[in-house]
């Protein structure tokens, strides 16, 4: 029984985001090298959740995954921020 | 009745198994998201010996590490598409490259961990209790949290050997290759996990 319905990604689209990512991370070393004070952790964070957000969407077939999948994906994703501010209030506050 | 009708359907559902790879990849997320938050807390409360110890670390080798893992994510995303495509040789050469970059990491990572362990900067060293607390605090996380993902890289080379053996024998085929998906499910997430540590333990400016 033949019960496959991954989609298939073709090589190039694969090539293509892998040199967004290199990209992406050449992007971090340069912008943590030069002084932006405060921002620069913020935009090295930036930079690596675009990255993980092409990881999941091209490398991971989210793109092309069922809507159950996506919304527990969105929804671990509001968990983990939830769990974050919760923590980071605690400790402001404490 | 012939032997031909006497098959029985196989029983299973990829679509599930799917699900259950994905289910686990999100307490992986959680398990390595509370790391980052210990780490997030302690970094803004001794930043000036995190930023300290992690100018010990070498960038170059994080960086060639990172470019290791993210061109791994590629080759091993490259052998479930030939898989799909019933090119088998292809896929055979995707997954040993994703192996061999798999190698080159941990080879990197003995390296720079040995360096450390040559000072005498390890857990348990003699060293390590004689550091302020904010250098202790960073030199923990850096060997805890790298190590917990060295050691996820470990598995999913032994996951892709064994998608490697199957689809060699065949017993992985365009029919039937949830096994090598999900084994590059979790190959991705350990890609993942990279991608926030490398600017997190590397890149302290």
């Amino acid at each position: 029984m033949a019960n496959n319905v991954s989609h298939t990604t073709e090589y190039r689209t694969l090539g293509k985001v892998l040199l967004f990512l290199m990209l992406c991370t050449f992007l971090t070393i340069t912008v943590t090298g030069i002084h932006l004070g405060p921002f620069s952790v913020t935009v090295a964070l930036l930079i690596a959740c675009a990255k993980a957000y092409t990881v999941m969407t091209y490398f991971m077939h989210l793109k092309y995954e069922s809507l159950l999948l996506k919304l527990l994906v969105g929804f671990v994703f509001v968990l983990f921020v939830l769990i974050i501010l919760i923590t980071f209030i605690d400790y402001a506050f404490r | 009745m012939s032997e031909k009708h006497n098959h029985v359907e196989e029983h299973r559902d990829d679509e599930a198994s799917k699900l259950g790879m994905w289910l686990f990849i999100f307490t992986e997320l959680l398990l390595f998201g509370g790391l980052f938050i210990v780490y997030s807390i302690f970094r803004h409360e001794y930043y000036q010996a995190f930023r300290e110890s992690s100018l010990e670390l070498s960038v170059t080798i994080g960086a060639i590490n990172t470019i290791a893992l993210l061109f791994s994510s590629m080759t091993v995303a490259m052998a479930l598409t030939a898989m799909q495509k019933n090119d088998k040789k292809t896929a055979l050469i995707m997954i040993g490259i994703t192996l061999l970059m798999a190698l080159v990491f941990l080879v990197n990572k003995y390296f720079e961990w040995g360096h450390k362990i040559e000072h005498g900067l390890y857990p348990g060293s003699a060293l390590m209790p004689l550091l302020d607390r904010g250098h202790l605090l960073y030199f923990s996380l850096y060997f805890f949290m790298t190590g917990l993902h060295a050691f996820h890289i470990i598995v999913g080379m032994v996951l892709l050997f064994i998608c490697l053996f199957k689809v060699k024998n065949g017993s992985i085929h365009p029919e039937k290759y949830a096994l090598l998906e999900n084994g590059a499910l979790y190959w991705h997430l350990v890609d993942l996990i990279w991608i926030f540590l490398f600017p997190l333990m590397y890149l302290i400016s």
